[in-house]
């Protein structure tokens, strides 16, 4: 499988059947693993890495989830190529711009993907749709016990899984999930909610965009600690934070459409507006606007089997997977043009809104 | 009235306070206006002052060992520098140094999560073939024969325990 028929095959996140959870958008689990006897990625010669690399790739190649895979350098990969893998969640940015040595393989429905030589040597990842903590645990459990077969592991019985850096000894674990929390951004609730998460030993972070640009309401929750708890218990407690923030969110929606109906469905109703006839959309401007009518689709102003067509856009939208479908290099203003012409093409033919207000049409 | 309280990371006053729960554990940090949005706090999504006590905590002045790691050569002055260790190894090199902080940097100091199993059976039964291969030649050398039997049954018995998965496939 080459990298080209990868990216034109859809993913985990933008294949239309997988979209499951209304405020849970995707889970997703990394663990961080080492080599024995051998010197971290940023602190090796160029040699060290070429043997980590494909003393890696090799181990990985026999596993069962990556028998199916695509498995290449990150020196192989065009720029435009690691952008779209970044917007998909498959590489990190720390590892589409690193030196020599660094690869990634990544399964074929674009599940699984283990990133060589970032900060550790084996960053692996599991990634699903809607909100399936114990489900990613138990994949990315199995693909590691797997791996440990083939590779000797840098451990200590104290102090786990050792890393480059000590903020993720232990399990090495970070699970995250992928939120989309309109209602609290609107009535200007989420400084509370990261306040009381934060207590609780969560991170929160904008999703797209760097640092905390939360464009499209959507934020990323995970652990910030990783010694001193099991797996289960990181994942139990995540969980319930997830549960909660969920209640706040809902909680939120239920209070604007008791107070401010009109304001919200005015809200959504241009959002719609905007989609189907604008000539010039930016990426944040676009996600903005999906997350007015994906918070739509759960209010009943769209129906629900719209919404895989959003959450596939949350992807598409983004200026690499643009620039990809006009397979020539682009302007950022021609990329607006671009984004807005497809964005009109997909809403020409969308549900049209029903606002029910007081329980009448 | 105490005297106005000085910021952590500077010495002007603090006007910014902040109280943070991680892991059962009060922290409390005070900051100067410049500082606090030097450091991000003013944006409470960018923020998380476990981020920054772990900065606090990789200050140069508190770095005290003068070690270098025999594995690959890393110092703790790249540490300062990087954040990051240079090796495995180095967590033993510069165990003085790393135990502090994790107190403040985790939920506890001891690992109670998974274990790679295969990996240390593995490396259990290497560590003891060598073990047996120097007793081997001792016995040899001053002429223990018996006991170099002895090494010798006991090698082959545990090689054939480390072959006998690769003749099953
Ligand atoms: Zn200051
Ligand atoms: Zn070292």
């Amino acid at each position: 499988m080459t990298i080209a028929s990868l990216l034109s095959t859809p993913s985990e996140l933008t294949d239309t059947a997988s979209s499951k959870c209304a405020i849970v958008l995707m889970t997703r689990i990394r663990l961080a693993r080492n080599l024995a006897g051998r010197s971290f990625p940023g602190w090796s010669r160029e040699a060290q890495r070429a043997e980590v690399l494909a003393v890696c790739r090799e181990a990985l190649s026999t596993t069962a989830p990556m028998k199916r895979s695509v498995s290449t350098t990150v020196a192989d990969l065009s720029d435009l190529e690691k952008q779209i893998l970044v917007e998909r969640h498959l590489i990190s940015r720390e590892l589409s711009g690193s030196k020599d040595g660094a690869g990634v393989v990544i399964n074929k429905d674009q599940t699984v993907s283990v990133m060589i030589n970032e900060e550790d040597h084996l960053r692996i990842q599991v990634l699903r749709a809607g909100f399936q903590l114990k489900k990613a645990w138990s994949v990315i459990n199995a693909l590691d016990t797997e791996l440990e077969e083939r590779l000797d592991y840098a451990y200590s019985a104290r102090l786990g899984y050792l890393t480059a850096c000590p903020t993720n000894l232990g399990t090495a674990m970070r699970a995250s999930a992928m939120m989309h929390l309109p209602a609290l951004v609107i009535s200007s609730q989420m400084e509370k909610v990261v306040r009381a998460v934060n207590q609780l030993g969560m991170v929160v972070r904008g999703l797209f965009g760097e640092g905390s640009d939360a464009s499209g309401s959507i934020f990323q929750i995970s652990n910030q600690t990783t010694l001193g708890e099991s797996e289960e218990e990181i994942i139990k407690r995540l969980g319930s934070v997830l549960e909660s923030i969920i209640e706040h969110e809902l909680n939120a929606r239920a209070k604007l459409l008791e107070t401010d109906a009109s304001k919200l469905y005015d809200k959504i109703g241009r959002a719609y507006g905007i989609l189907q006839n604008s000539h010039l959309l930016t990426s944040t401007e676009a996600m903005n606007l999906l997350s007015l009518l994906r918070l739509g689709i759960d209010l009943n102003v769209f129906p629900e089997d719209s919404r895989a067509v959003i959450d596939r856009l949350f992807i598409e939208a983004q200026p690499g997977h643009i620039q990809n479908v006009a397979k020539h290099d682009l302007e950022s203003m021609q990329r607006d043009v671009l984004r807005a012409d497809k964005l009109r093409a997909e809403f020409a033919a969308f549900a049209k809104p029903t606002f029910i207000i007081n329980g009448q049409n | 009235m105490a005297s106005p309280l000085k910021c952590d990371l500077c010495s002007n006053q603090a006007t910014v306070h902040l109280t943070q729960i991680v892991n059962n554990k009060v922290h409390k940090v005070d900051l100067c206006e410049s500082c606090a949005q030097a450091k991000g706090v003013t944006d409470p999504n960018g923020f998380s002052l476990a981020d920054l006590l772990h900065k606090d905590a990789l200050n140069p002045e508190n770095l005290t060992t003068a070690a270098r790691c025999e594995q690959c050569g890393f110092t703790q002055a790249d540490f300062k520098k990087q954040g990051r260790f240079g090796c495995p190894q180095c967590y033993a090199t510069f165990s003085s140094l790393i135990e502090p902080m994790l107190d403040n940097m985790h939920k506890g100091t001891a690992h109670t999560g998974k274990v790679p199993q295969k990996s240390l059976e593995r490396k259990t039964l290497h560590d003891r073939l060598t073990e047996l291969e120097s007793s081997l030649g001792q016995a040899v050398k001053t002429e223990r024969f018996e006991d170099a039997a002895r090494y010798r049954d006991e090698i082959s018995q545990l090689k054939q325990a480390v072959e006998q998965p690769k003749s099953a496939c």
